[in-house]
């Protein structure tokens, strides 16, 4: 049987989370890759190793009225519908299940068999093994917990998808998205953090030495978010990004549940922080006791050496 | 204009829950609740739009045990005008809760819903959409800024790497994001004030919805626990810990 995994991509390339939800989605069929966007991303797509088809219907924005037409449409062929769990995916997925009278499961982190999945709860403080009787099953899939499917290696046919007609209560009016040089956070090798601690959004900039040394992305606790200091999209936690990277460097993050919640997947990490009796030391592999202002420019001269 | 605000009963986003030690769920009884944290902004998003004038009137509408009560009188507190309870002891999924909201819309005929973009208990990140697709209406999900003006919504929304904006023709659906608003916490006189203010009490079986399950839960555990590692004494210790024994930058 085959399943169908929606393309998370920005009109150019398909990001790292598609492919681990590609990786996912291989456990459970044959998979076709459902690309709404330029041909270019289609036969982007048609190389990922582990792709049988792309599914390609041509759009410049994917809004989720139409999208979700078009996969509930799709669906007789398919017993899963995937997705990755970015803003794309959890936008879009859940409107797809209602549409076909299916109870959506978000974010898994663990396949069991077709039917049955493992996901966090609460934060991820729990993990919930759910059995689904529903005929089809409508999955969004933390990045995290899988690795992603190879960019190169496949060569699947590109097919056109039919058309579904937009339901016409929505337009795109505008984007306006943050171009950086640096990875992105789901996808980034190591990620630098920042919390309240930082002091300002000027001051979060510190940050940026250390991360363009080591090629990392830059997160930030919802402490630093909610005061202004980093934009929301940084955001590392419950509900924001749940990063699983090689290292994760927490700078004056006290180490909040929520927080917790979006690293502790992380293979090293470590933390920097002036109170030793912060939360985050717990889970810290590597913990440093001090001012993040005096150490940060020490860290940054120790890696330049 | 009518607005309806559906609010969740969940364990206070203070309290760290723990798993039941038979694999069952976790541990709900003797915690603090509250509202969830993301149908608070929802709430006061809505306030926020009758205090412009944009609304008239503020519904809130919370599925769950007799004391959800509690936090329909919370958001009757902030500003909310009557409150609708749907009572049942059983746990409801999100396609079940979409579908009571459902019933609930075609009877008042609010010209928006808001709601928060996630519970805090089951992450799933769900209703809205689905109630929005159950309605045919346009969705405008995790929401930092919400105009509406001449039969529209202009949502701008939260999304990898920025955000978008979209018009939503109405009625419509909102889902709430961090930034959208800081809820305000109700004064006394409002909180007494709450207490007068109508709660209507309905079954699921009312609506007509069955709310039987689709997910069967197998068992609940608690994730794998990391060990606290070390501290190291200086900028150079770390790195040089970082290179040499965990060997994961150049």
């Amino acid at each position: 049987m085959s399943v169908l995994v929606l393309a998370d991509h920005d009109n150019a390339a398909i990001n790292q989370p598609t492919r681990s939800a590609i990786a996912a989605a291989g456990q459970l069929g044959d998979v076709h890759l459902l690309v709404i966007g330029p041909e270019a991303v289609a036969q982007a797509g048609a190389k990922i190793a582990g792709v049988a088809k792309v599914v390609h219907s041509p759009a410049e924005h994917i809004m989720a009225e139409p999208a979700a037409a078009l996969i509930a449409g799709l669906a007789d062929g398919y017993t899963h519908l995937l997705a990755p769990g970015s803003a794309l995916g959890k936008n879009i997925m859940p409107r797809v299940a209602a549409l076909l009278d299916v109870q959506p499961i978000s974010d898994i982190s663990g396949i069991v068999d077709a039917d049955t999945f493992v996901r966090p709860i609460y934060a991820g403080n729990a993990l919930a093994t759910v059995q689904s009787s529903d005929p089809k099953k409508v999955l969004t899939v933390r990045a995290a917990s899988f690795d992603p499917a190879a960019p190169e290696g496949g060569s699947a046919a590109v097919e056109p998808a039919q058309a579904a007609a937009d339901p016409g209560v929505s337009t795109f009016v505008n984007a306006e998205l943050v171009k950086s040089e640096r990875p992105e956070l789901t996808a980034a090798r190591i990620v630098v953090s920042g919390g309240r601690a930082m002091g300002s959004a000027e001051n979060f900039h510190i940050l940026d030495g250390i991360a363009d040394k080591l090629g990392a992305a830059v997160g930030a606790s919802r402490a630093a978010v909610d005061a202004g200091y980093a934009p929301n999209d940084q955001q590392v936690g419950q509900t924001g990004k749940i990063v699983a990277p090689e290292l994760y460097i927490a700078f004056g993050i006290s180490g909040a549940i929520q927080h917790l919640a979006g690293m502790k997947d992380s293979k090293v990490i470590v933390a920097v922080n002036k109170d030793e009796e912060a939360p985050i030391f717990q889970v810290a592999d590597y913990g440093l006791v001090g001012d993040v202002f005096k150490l940060i420019p020490e860290i940054e001269a120790e890696l330049g050496k | 204009m009518k607005i309806l605000v559906p609010v969740k009963r969940v364990v206070d986003y203070n309290v760290k829950v723990r798993v039941r030690p038979d694999g069952t769920g976790v541990e709900t009884a003797n915690v603090k609740m509250s509202m969830n944290p993301f149908d608070e902004i929802a709430v006061e998003e809505a306030v926020r739009l009758k205090e412009k004038g944009v609304a008239t009137e503020i519904v809130a509408v919370s599925i769950g045990v007799p004391q959800a009560q509690e936090q329909i009188r919370t958001a009757l507190a902030m500003g909310a005008d009557r409150g609708i309870l749907v009572e049942t002891a059983d746990a409801v999924e999100p396609i079940a809760v979409a579908k009571i909201l459902k019933a609930i819309v075609d009877k008042e005929a609010p010209q928006i819903v808001i709601l928060g973009k996630q519970a805090i208990d089951d992450d799933m990140n769900a209703t809205g959409q689905m109630l929005a697709a159950l309605l045919g209406w346009g969705q405008g999900t995790f929401a930092n800024k919400v105009e509406v003006a001449d039969g529209s919504a202009s949502v701008t929304r939260e999304v990898d790497g920025g955000q978008e904006t979209v018009k939503l023709t109405l009625p419509a659906i909102v889902t709430t994001d961090l930034r959208l608003n800081e809820p305000r916490y109700a004064s006394l006189p409002n909180i007494m004030k709450a207490r007068k203010k109508p709660i209507e009490t309905i079954k699921p079986g009312d609506l007509g919805v069955d709310t039987a399950p689709r997910l069967k839960v197998l068992k609940v555990e608690e994730p794998p626990k990391r060990q606290a590692g070390v501290k190291v004494a200086s900028a150079a210790e770390l790195v040089s810990k970082l290179r040499n024994e965990a060997k994961v930058i150049p």
